[in-house]
């Protein structure tokens, strides 16, 4: 196992007072902070290697080629792909998900198909689709969440009469962000496959967080963004099954992504190239390949068992507040690291105010989950979500926060 | 308890998050008008009774922090029986006092937003009721059998 308190030590930003008190930031979910070497990996770019990729023939330029290529291998790896051109380099999930809405969409979907969704998921894989749907003609539907607290995860028998092969494409989250519920994304996978949907994956929350396999969930897409998981901000991956990649026309054109131009039309590179038109995010996919490096150092078995232990030791503390409405899995139940919840006296942003105040950075809002939130009763909640370097200490700082502002407020 | 908290949360503010002035639907309105924070989920409904170029009437409805349910609140109270130009100078002066912290002496109960100026992110909380009521003033008048839109 990892040495927990050493981490804190590989992440500068940690080690800062915020309104004169230490900071506790509890706002992963959101964004991850960066370790030493992500942040030296951006500046040695900088300083030593930065040049445009493949195509310049000198030194530099083969620098960073290098590096760029070596960090689509190494997030290949990362994720157990078949081959790096499976790995499209993006601005992160939000893009990544448009491109196949966009390009995929396009090319696939008629009236009469259906998409399937989840009642969980983040705008980013909810509106893609509404405007895929939109623009085809095909039907968008949900699969529901069950529970008043959305605590029963999503419904697993309405998948069966869901799942028709009318359904074209299957789009869902990993791990939501809002409820913290973990989907069984293996087993949706396979369902899909047996009526001959495609599998969109949603990885933003767990790609930092968990083992993730592609080639054993059995997925066509993932989505991720590298700023959830320890890498910068800017940089993000779509993971496309080969096969679905080699059909797949451009979304984007330009230069880098075609063979051959004439005044009259252009012909395209073969995958990666072909999804990455213009000067691509150089320094941002090595510097992800190095975070990747650090999560696997550490393990990401272990982080997760870390994120499992926090969430726990939140739930049992944070239950004990009056008044308080946790959504997503009970007490007890697998949970991913974050929970998210609300008082009907207080609301969310001065919670965070109250919060930020006592040096305790969390999240308030809708959390982009507006249908979600409405299907609960709910507008807003406030989101507490652990990484790596997160302690159960923190956590006490959290619920003395909460109980400050409960007090001030409520006057319990 | 940090200064630019307590400053933020008046004790005028609390008092109006607790115990909210003129809230609900209003049965006889003859404008409405929504307002959203789309960042935050902020939102407010306001409702008026215009009698010519006056308020004869007016009720708020929505969720949010007790920034911007306060300041709804308090608003419908500031407003009540004024004509659309006078809510417009009282809103050019509630916009000065959460922008710049400075409250003139005697505008009493607004004075109580000046904290907000510290907390930037928290202006648009304490605007949001103000902006649905200038937009339901300028909107056009509901049909006379109003329940349907005010269900
Ligand atoms: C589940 C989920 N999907 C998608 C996104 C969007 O990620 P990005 O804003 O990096 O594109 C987020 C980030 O908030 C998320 O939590």
């Amino acid at each position: 196992m990892p040495s927990w308190k050493n981490v804190r030590a590989d992440f500068p930003i940690l080690h800062q007072q915020v309104h004169g008190k230490p900071l506790v930031y509890l706002d992963n979910g959101a964004t991850a902070q960066k370790p030493r070497a992500v942040i030296d990996a951006l500046v040695h770019y900088y300083e030593r290697d930065n040049s445009n990729v493949h195509r310049g023939l000198h030194a530099l330029s083969m620098r960073a080629t290098d590096g760029y290529e070596g960090a689509r291998a190494r997030i290949a790896k990362f994720i157990n792909a078949a081959d790096p051109a499976e790995i499209i380099f993006t601005r992160g999930t939000t893009e990544s998900i448009n491109l196949v809405a966009r390009s995929w969409g396009q090319a696939h979907l008629k009236p009469g198909d259906i998409v399937l969704a989840t009642e969980i998921e983040h705008h980013s894989n909810l509106v893609p689709w509404q405007q895929a749907a939109r623009a085809s003609g095909a039907t968008l539907k949900y699969l529901p969440v069950l529970g008043a607290d959305g605590e029963g995860g999503l419904d697993l028998a309405a998948l069966d009469h869901l799942l028709t092969p009318q359904v074209k494409l299957f789009a869902f989250t990993h791990i939501s962000n809002t409820l913290g519920t973990i989907i069984p994304a293996a087993e949706f996978c396979r369902r899909a496959r047996a009526v001959g949907a495609v599998t969109v994956i949603d990885a933003a929350q767990s790609i930092g967080h968990t083992p993730l396999d592609v080639q054993a969930l059995g997925a066509d897409f993932v989505a991720f963004s590298g700023h959830k998981m320890c890498g910068p901000t800017g940089i993000g991956v779509l993971y496309g099954r080969r096969a679905l990649l080699d059909k797949l026309a451009p979304d984007e054109t330009g230069g880098g992504m075609v063979v051959n131009v004439t005044y009259e039309g252009a012909t395209w590179k073969p995958t990666p190239e072909r999804f990455e038109a213009g000067t691509p995010n150089v320094a941002d996919a090595i510097a992800l390949g190095v975070a990747c490096d650090y999560l696997d150092a550490l393990g990401r078995e272990h982080i997760a068992a870390h994120d499992a232990v926090l969430a726990r030791v939140a739930m049992e503390k944070l239950s004990t507040l009056p008044g308080i409405r946790i959504i997503g899995p009970r007490v007890g139940a697998e949970r991913s690291g974050l929970v998210s919840f609300a008082f009907a006296d207080v609301h969310a942003h001065d919670i965070v105010t109250f919060a930020d105040e006592d040096g305790v950075a969390l999240r308030g809002g809708h959390h982009c989950n507006q249908p979600l939130m409405r299907k609960l009763g709910l507008t807003s909640t406030t989101r507490a979500s652990f990484y790596l370097y997160n302690t159960e200490e923190e956590i006490d700082r959290l619920v003395a926060a909460l109980r400050r502002t409960l007090t001030f407020f409520v006057g319990t | 308890m940090s200064a630019d908290l307590t400053e933020l949360y008046q004790q005028v503010i609390l008092d109006h998050n607790r115990r909210p002035r003129n809230r609900g639907k209003l049965p006889t309105a003859n404008r409405v008008a929504h307002g959203d924070n789309p960042s935050c989920g902020d939102q407010c409904s306001v409702y008026l009774r215009m009698d010519g170029d006056r308020i004869a009437e007016i009720s708020f409805d929505g969720s949010g922090c007790a920034i911007s349910q306060a300041s709804a609140s308090l608003m419908t109270t500031q407003a009540k029986g004024k004509t659309g130009p006078a809510v417009h100078a009282l809103y050019k002066n509630f916009h000065n006092i959460v922008t710049t912290g400075n409250a003139p002496e005697e505008i009493s109960d607004l004075a109580a937003f000046a904290g907000v100026h510290s907390f930037p992110a928290r202006i648009k909380c304490a605007t949001l009721g103000w902006h649905a009521a200038l937009e339901a003033m300028k909107s056009d008048p509901l049909p006379t059998t109003t329940e349907s839109h005010l269900d």
